[in-house]
């Protein structure tokens, strides 16, 4: 080949477009080798084939050797979803030498096969389609530069109870500046309620104060108590955030932020009679322990109570084991005490928690199985129950009714929700990136979550969740400068001579990214530019270009979708 | 056979696209005739490209963002909504309207992704199809819309609409501020205008023209077709070309 020739090469849009089965995801669905084969035809399609995954060594390898064969300058993977992969096949074409924002992502697995599985032909052309319509976008997109921004090494963590105990302890020990921000006076959050932790009955205050006595003697960390917080900029790397502590205000500057709020106890007003003194909940059953201060003989215990309905339709998770605990606490004391608990399902998973379950029947514990259309009714000194097993009502003396009640979310979740601009799910728990691949990362860069802000989890998962929220956070603490997202929005040379000036930009802008400089023209900073667009829909004379998800690109989707 | 539709979503990428992705992993079933587009934000979705897909004849376009207030980028979904709403003011005058839609699925919402897409298929297809879509287009509605699109993009509409949250929000100078009211007021004469004079304008590059005959061609009255004439001209847009008899003639520049 000559040099003129390959130049040509060079010059020339080339895609290469990889057709992933998914194993049968995908390929059990729809004919993925006719999909790659059609790809061929597409204008620009130099290459395309199908594997069984993309994403293994053996996929990302075929997608290099194809580049490197056959000069390919564009790659379009057709597969899952970019949320969770773009950035593996971005990375896979850098290191290929391609620039990481000639890559494009088809989704035909979350959106197609998955959504589709009763009508294979129809989800067959809807991947014909978004295949054509993501290469038609890729034949437009445009190498970008790549931004860096320096990291400060320094973690803030919401939430001084276990989880964020445990993330504190474990950022400040690799070395990084953390803040433990709490809003009581001290630290410990739910575990200061508890009274013994399952399943090994340990005293919930004697690990408390053990782990509290870590996170007090700790180096590199800060502890902030009674403090709440009141506003978040900034991004990842480079988060400002402004503190309350007492009615004065505090300005901290960290690079990552961990979310470990906990959750908040539901009251089971109108719930089978509560009244707080006969009829009570497992906590208050437990601070009537550490009070000494328990003396009944019969004992009920009715599970999912406000949890498992329609309006909370989650399982708290923690009630059946919590139960089991304060059984046994009961048992210890009083060995002759009657205790029988009424539930829907019983959760003990694991081995541990199984054999906790197993010794409680052994020491007389009776469990009652409920169902949901009969359920157990309260009067003044017995309680009536439909067992499900025997098919017969039975009627039960109690002296004590305990109610296990949900962990529910906090009313404020959603106030610093909207300052992190991060997600809730439908019972207003924090919602993580995604629930198998990021458990403990949000969408977006630097911010992690841990613990019951996310669903009620007891003290071992706490723990568990707080460290796995600290090692994520840490792998952006540990680089001194990170790139961050290169599509932003511009204002190109060639454009600016349809700037008019007429500022609506800089109003619309909620990120503040947009100036007007000393030359009287519009500049936009792309250190603080999010990349979401708006400015460039607003833009009166059209001349901001939103950078990979330019008109033209949208334009060109558009008329590959085309009309009838 | 039964009308399938053509149907064209956008989803921002934070919420709609991931209570879409959330549908596929809680195996929700829908309806296959909804392809998606990806955008950053709702509020990146231009009117021009809503426009653009009508024009080639897509039965119905649907805009997916986050719930007002949840906004990933603070209030980008305002903004959709503002342009959105131009939007439809446009389409009703060939009476598309009803072919578009903005609506708000969160990234937990998977079971109502499913819901909303199959609602607005459904939707779509008793309006039944596009009278722009197939071999034989109504030529006269397809014009329209092409008014459409150059009155949405002009300067003019685009200033108005990427100003009204301020124009709202905010006090003059002289500390008045203008009333929702008053303003929708001015945004639909603004929209009624720059529409017929957009229709003015195509209808001349096809033929200069007479105010007289335009008024017949269009259907509209002519002391405003003359009224439009005379902005245009200002605009430097339309001049007068000839006299033919004792009528005077326009042409687009």
């Amino acid at each position: 080949m000559s040099e003129e020739e390959k130049k040509d090469i060079e010059d020339e849009v080339r895609v290469g477009v990889f057709v992933c089965h998914c194993g049968s995801n995908i390929g059990g669905l729809i004919d993925c080798k006719t999909l790659a084969e059609e790809a061929k035809s597409l204008p620009n399609v130099a290459y395309a084939e199908d594997n069984l995954y993309t994403c293994s060594e053996n996929g990302l390898a075929s997608i290099k050797a194809a580049i490197e064969e056959y000069n390919l300058n564009r790659v379009v993977v057709a597969s899952c979803t970019p949320r969770t992969h773009e950035p593996l096949f971005r990375d896979c074409v850098s290191e290929a030498g391609l620039n990481k924002y000639l890559f494009n992502f088809v989704n035909i697995r979350d959106q197609c096969t998955w959504v589709h599985q009763k009508q294979p032909e129809e989800a067959y052309k809807k991947a014909q389609d978004l295949i054509r319509m993501g290469t038609a976008k890729a034949v437009k997109l445009e190498a970008l530069d790549i931004i860096m921004v320096n990291v400060n090494p320094s973690a803030l963590i919401i939430g001084g109870g276990v989880a964020g105990m445990s993330a504190a302890l474990n950022l400040s020990r690799q070395g990084f500046q953390t803040y433990l921000i709490e809003k009581e006076d001290k630290l410990g959050g739910r575990l200061n309620s508890l009274h013994k932790l399952f399943p090994h009955q340990l005293d919930a205050s004697d690990f408390l104060d053990k782990i509290k006595n870590n996170v007090q003697n700790a180096q590199n960390l800060q502890i902030l108590t009674s403090s709440i917080v009141k506003n978040i900029d900034g991004f990842v790397g480079n988060f400002e955030v402004e503190v309350e502590q007492n009615g004065k205000n505090i300005e901290l500057s960290v690079g990552a932020i961990i979310v470990a709020v906990g959750s908040s106890l539901f009251a089971p007003t109108d719930l089978y009679g509560y009244d707080g003194k006969k009829r009570i909940t497992q906590f208050e059953l437990e601070h009537k322990f550490i009070n000494n201060d328990v003396k009944a003989n019969n004992y009920v215990m009715i599970q999912c109570v406000g949890s498992r309905i329609e309006d909370r339709p989650y399982c708290s998770s923690v009630c059946c084991m919590t139960a089991l605990k304060n059984a046994f606490v009961i048992k210890e004391k009083n060995p002759g005490a009657n205790i029988t608990i009424l539930f829907r399902d019983l959760y003990t998973p694991g081995t541990d928690y199984e054999k906790y379950y197993r010794d409680a029947r052994e020491q007389g514990v009776l469990f009652i199985k409920y169902g949901l259309d009969k359920l157990p009714t309260v009067e003044e000194d017995h309680i009536k129950v439909f067992n499900e097993y025997m098919g017969e009502e039975l009627i039960l003396p109690y002296d004590l009714l305990v109610l296990a009640t949900p962990l529910v979310a906090n009313n404020d979740n959603k106030e610093l929700a909207q300052m992190l601009k991060v997600p809730l799910e439908a019972n207003k728990f924090f919602l993580e990136a995604h629930v198998k691949l990021r458990p403990n990362d949000f969408a977006t860069d630097g911010i992690y979550i841990g613990g019951s802000a996310k669903w009620p989890v007891d003290i071992t998962e706490a723990i568990t969740q707080g460290y796995a929220a600290a090692a994520r956070a840490s792998r952006v603490l540990s680089h001194d400068s990170l790139e961050v997202e290169g599509a932003t929005s511009s204002l190109p040379e060639y454009n600016k001579s349809l700037c008019t000036g007429c500022e609506i930009c800089i109003k619309v802008c909620p990120f503040n990214a947009i100036i007007k400089n000393e030359e009287d023209e519009i500049e936009i900073i792309e250190a603080l530019c999010k990349g979401c667009g708006v400015c460039g829909a607003t833009c009166t004379n059209q001349a901001i270009v939103i950078k990979h998800f330019t008109d033209d690109q949208i334009f060109s989707e558009i008329e590959a979708f085309g009309g009838h | 056979m039964s009308f399938e539709p053509k149907i064209l979503g956008f989803l921002c990428n934070w919420c709609s696209y991931a209570g879409a992705d959330l549908a596929g992993v809680s195996r929700i079933q829908y309806p296959t005739n909804m392809r998606v587009i990806r955008v950053m934000c709702s509020g990146r979705v231009d009117p021009k490209f809503i426009f653009h897909a009508l024009e080639l004849g897509i039965d119905g376009v649907f805009v997916m963002g986050c719930h007002p207030g949840d906004c990933h980028y603070l209030e980008g979904n305002y903004e959709a909504i503002t342009k959105f709403d131009m939007t439809q003011q446009f389409l009703k005058f060939i009476n598309f309207d009803k072919r578009v839609r903005l609506d708000w699925v969160s990234a937990s919402e998977g079971t109502r992704f499913g819901e909303v897409v199959t609602e607005f298929i459904n939707h779509i297809k008793e309006l039944g199809p596009s009278p722009i879509s197939g071999g034989n287009p109504d030529e006269d509605i397809l014009d329209k819309l092409k008014a459409i699109k150059m009155a949405a993009g002009s300067n003019r509409m685009r200033a108005l609409v990427g100003r009204e949250k301020t124009l709202l929000g905010s006090e003059n100078v002289y500390g008045e501020q203008i009333i929702e009211q008053r303003f929708n007021i001015l945004i639909d004469k603004a929209i009624k205008d720059e529409f017929e004079r957009h229709r003015v304008l195509l209808a001349l590059e096809k033929d200069s023209n007479s105010v007289k005959d335009l008024a017949v061609e269009l259907n509209i009255d002519p002391s405003i077709v003359l009224e439009h004439v005379l902005t245009l001209k200002t605009r430097g847009q339309v001049d007068f070309q000839k006299i033919k008899g004792n009528t005077p003639i326009f042409m687009r520049l």
